[in-house]
């Protein structure tokens, strides 16, 4: 059954067929209306859930955390300030191996404050072991959910999922959905029932001090599992695809990439105005591809070295920048081909931060620089008269 | 025919703040009101006032008025403003504050503001709910009231703001109404001028989603039920008890004294630090 609805509520009706056990969050723009329709799923009775609407997003984070050492299901979701203040927490979920899943409706951070999309948030917590998904459109957010949780629960993994969603551009955007049904949901996604849970039958201790002689190897663990994780999210996704007959790609997606000289690397939705660009420049005779990333973390390497050996010209757009480096997505993909038999040259471009606007024109601007020499970290539409002196 | 512009406006930002993002009928713009006349009552160098604030709608107060003011991270601003006080005692500093950014992200820096006695004067704009992110539930929602994330009825009870602060330690307590708005200006002066923490709690309203939500009607239906059923505190001593039943108090509620704590801090300072000329000796 296909319903135009709102992003957000696309989300939540995925989340409801997850069967979370416990749910907790606390508001703030634009996740609000994920909580506002899941706290109405709860409180009519149509989700068997617990919903706790918490003091911050430490608290929420925390609650999952909790939650999760029992054995339940556990789901949050926020953004930009209220992700970076559960920062803390997050790393000890991933640390703990508990595999919730977060939604992040990704903003722009403060200082200035800004509420409105770029991925700023998500890329500063890149290194807390989280698997990191991008979606670029509501279809496929919504489907995300049920990936992560399977991709996260899977005992060879067990590790906490987020899922990405542009903030404004897609939660508050409404577009017709496919609804996924229970039956086959729960056929997708059996309960979770962890090996190791607090239980008083089998009392356990979790999150103990570690010292220095075997630290490490907890570390190691968690590099590994990640990287086990490669394979699960595109296993998952094939058998997504023979559940709901849906497939938006495994780590990666590539869009017509056949013979493309330029080939633009992105995240999420902008990703959808490129296609239309690539579109329009392949029709004019140009071979343009786009090549989407899913997956950020694990870092799908190799399977983004085989997409663009061939390529002559990278250009990879980001909403975010490691301040003082460079664009992050930029910086792993140069690393993903330093080495390598083929060399394509690679420009970077930050674009679209504090929600400015990434209109065609300006993709299209990118695509000739990129073409034309090597950019650095471009900061794409700058207003000049707006830089001032200092 | 010579326009005299009322004393608020020549405190305004006027040319490059506005409009505000307040909805029309908002009891946010009365409470600010009420601030700017106290601090004109007191006399108060405009350039000695450092207003701090966190986010929500009441946190957006500073970036309208034309003070020192700092706008910093949701439920922060008692500690960002510690650190401004601490560093320069010399300004006034007033933070402005809502129920969910002082009492539910921010309700540990506020019990520990409060128990710290740091010559800070904090007014608490209480509108029972997360006006700017749309009418969640608020650690100050009535229990049984509805939010957008309590449908149903809140099952949670919610803070005695006043109490709260006393028991933390806060030196001076008082409660207003935006519908009371001249005891409002009398009390939010008296709590610039006391030396240690004072806390005012401005019960306002947000008919744009709260009131939507509970039915209470429009701003001014809001502004009627705050009319009756705030009682001053004078006059509740002479009240039975049954005659204050649903009601609140007004007025000082709380005033005592203690040392406060950037003044301890310096005696501190004055009792231990070595004096230049010795410290050059024992080198
Ligand atoms: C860390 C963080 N979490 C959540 C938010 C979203 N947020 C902004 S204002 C607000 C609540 C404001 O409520 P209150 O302080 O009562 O002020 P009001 O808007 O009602 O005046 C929330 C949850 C945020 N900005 N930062
Ligand atoms: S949303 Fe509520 S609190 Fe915010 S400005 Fe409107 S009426 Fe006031």
């Amino acid at each position: 059954m296909k319903k135009v609805i709102e992003g957000s509520m696309a989300v939540a009706e995925a989340v409801k067929v997850c069967r979370p056990h416990v749910i907790s969050a606390y508001p703030i723009t634009p996740q609000t209306h994920i909580v506002e329709n899941l706290s109405q799923f709860v409180a009519d009775g149509d989700l068997k859930s617990q919903f706790v609407n918490v003091e911050s997003e430490f608290g929420a984070a925390s609650v999952i955390l909790g939650a999760s050492a029992t054995g339940a299901r556990a789901y949050s979701t926020t953004t930009s300030q209220g992700l970076l203040l559960m920062t803390e927490v997050l790393f000890n979920i991933a640390g703990l191996r508990f595999p919730v899943v977060i939604t992040c409706t990704n903003r722009a951070v403060s200082a200035p404050i800004n509420i409105w999309n770029d991925q700023q948030d998500v890329m500063t917590i890149r290194d807390s072991g989280w698997i990191l998904l991008f979606a670029e459109d509501n279809q496929e957010a919504a489907d995300m959910h049920l990936q992560a949780f399977k991709i996260g629960e899977h005992p060879e993994i067990m590790l906490p999922v987020m899922v990405n969603m542009d903030g404004f551009i897609l939660t508050h955007a409404f577009e017709p959905i496919e609804f996924i049904d229970q039956k086959m949901a729960d056929e997708f996604l059996p309960p979770y029932k962890p090996e190791l849970y607090l239980t008083t039958k089998n009392p356990l201790t979790f999150g103990i001090l570690a010292e220095p002689d075997w630290y490490m190897e907890t570390r190691y663990r968690l590099q590994k599992a990640i990287e086990a994780s490669s394979d699960m999210i595109e296993e998952v996704a094939d058998q997504f695809k023979k559940t709901f007959g849906r497939y938006q790609g495994g780590l990666v997606e590539k869009y017509r990439l056949d013979g493309a000289e330029t080939v633009i690397v992105s995240m999420g939705s902008v990703v959808g105005t490129i296609k239309e660009v690539a579109d329009e420049l392949r029709d004019k005779g140009k071979k343009v591809g786009v090549l989407k990333i899913r997956a950020f973390r694990p870092f799908p390497k190799e399977a983004i070295y085989d997409a663009l050996k061939n390529v002559k010209n990278v250009i990879v757009m980001e909403k975010a920048i490691s301040l003082g480096a460079t664009g992050i997505l930029y910086d792993e993909i140069k690393a993903a081909l330093y080495g390598k038999p083929s060399q394509p040259k690679i420009s970077g471009f930050i674009a679209g931060l504090g929600g400015r606007d990434i209109p065609k024109e300006s993709i299209m601007k990118v695509i000739e620089k990129g073409e034309a020499g090597i950019s650095d970290n471009v900061f794409v539409d700058l207003k000049e008269n707006l830089i001032g002196g200092k | 025919m010579e326009i005299i512009p009322a004393v608020t406006y020549t405190y305004l930002r006027s040319k490059k703040k506005f409009p505000n993002v307040w909805c029309a009928g908002c009891g946010i713009g009365i409470a600010l009101g009420a601030i700017i006349r106290a601090i004109d009552n007191l006399k108060l160098d405009r350039n000695d006032v450092a207003m701090v604030s966190g986010i929500g709608c009441s946190s957006r107060m500073p970036v309208y008025v034309d003070f020192n003011t700092l706008h910093t991270t949701h439920g922060r601003a008692l500690a960002f403003a510690t650190g401004v006080k601490l560093a320069n005692p010399k300004l006034k500093v007033i933070v402005i504050t809502g129920d969910g950014d002082g009492l539910a992200i921010g309700g540990n820096h506020f019990i520990h503001t409060c128990r710290r006695n740091i010559d800070i004067t904090t007014i608490l704009i209480n509108n029972s709910t997360y006006g700017m992110t749309g009418g969640q539930y608020s650690p100050t929602t009535p229990f049984m009231k509805i939010g957008t994330t309590a449908p149903y009825g809140n099952r949670e009870r919610d803070f005695d703001i006043c109490n709260l602060a006393k028991s933390a330690g806060a030196t001076f307590v008082a409660r207003g109404t935006v519908y009371h708005v001249t005891l409002l200006e009398k009390i939010v002066q008296q709590a610039i001028l006391k030396k240690g923490f004072s806390l005012v709690e401005v019960i306002s309203h947000c008919h744009t989603f709260y009131g939507r939500l509970n039915k209470e009607g429009t701003a001014v239906k809001m502004m009627e039920w705050q009319k009756e059923h705030a009682i001053p505190i004078q006059a509740a001593a002479k009240l039975p008890p049954e005659k204050l039943k649903d009601k609140f108090l007004i007025g000082t509620l709380w005033d005592v004294d203690f040392p406060e704590y950037c003044e301890e801090y310096d005696k501190v300072i004055a009792q231990f630090q070595v004096p230049p000329e010795d410290s050059e000796g024992k080198k």
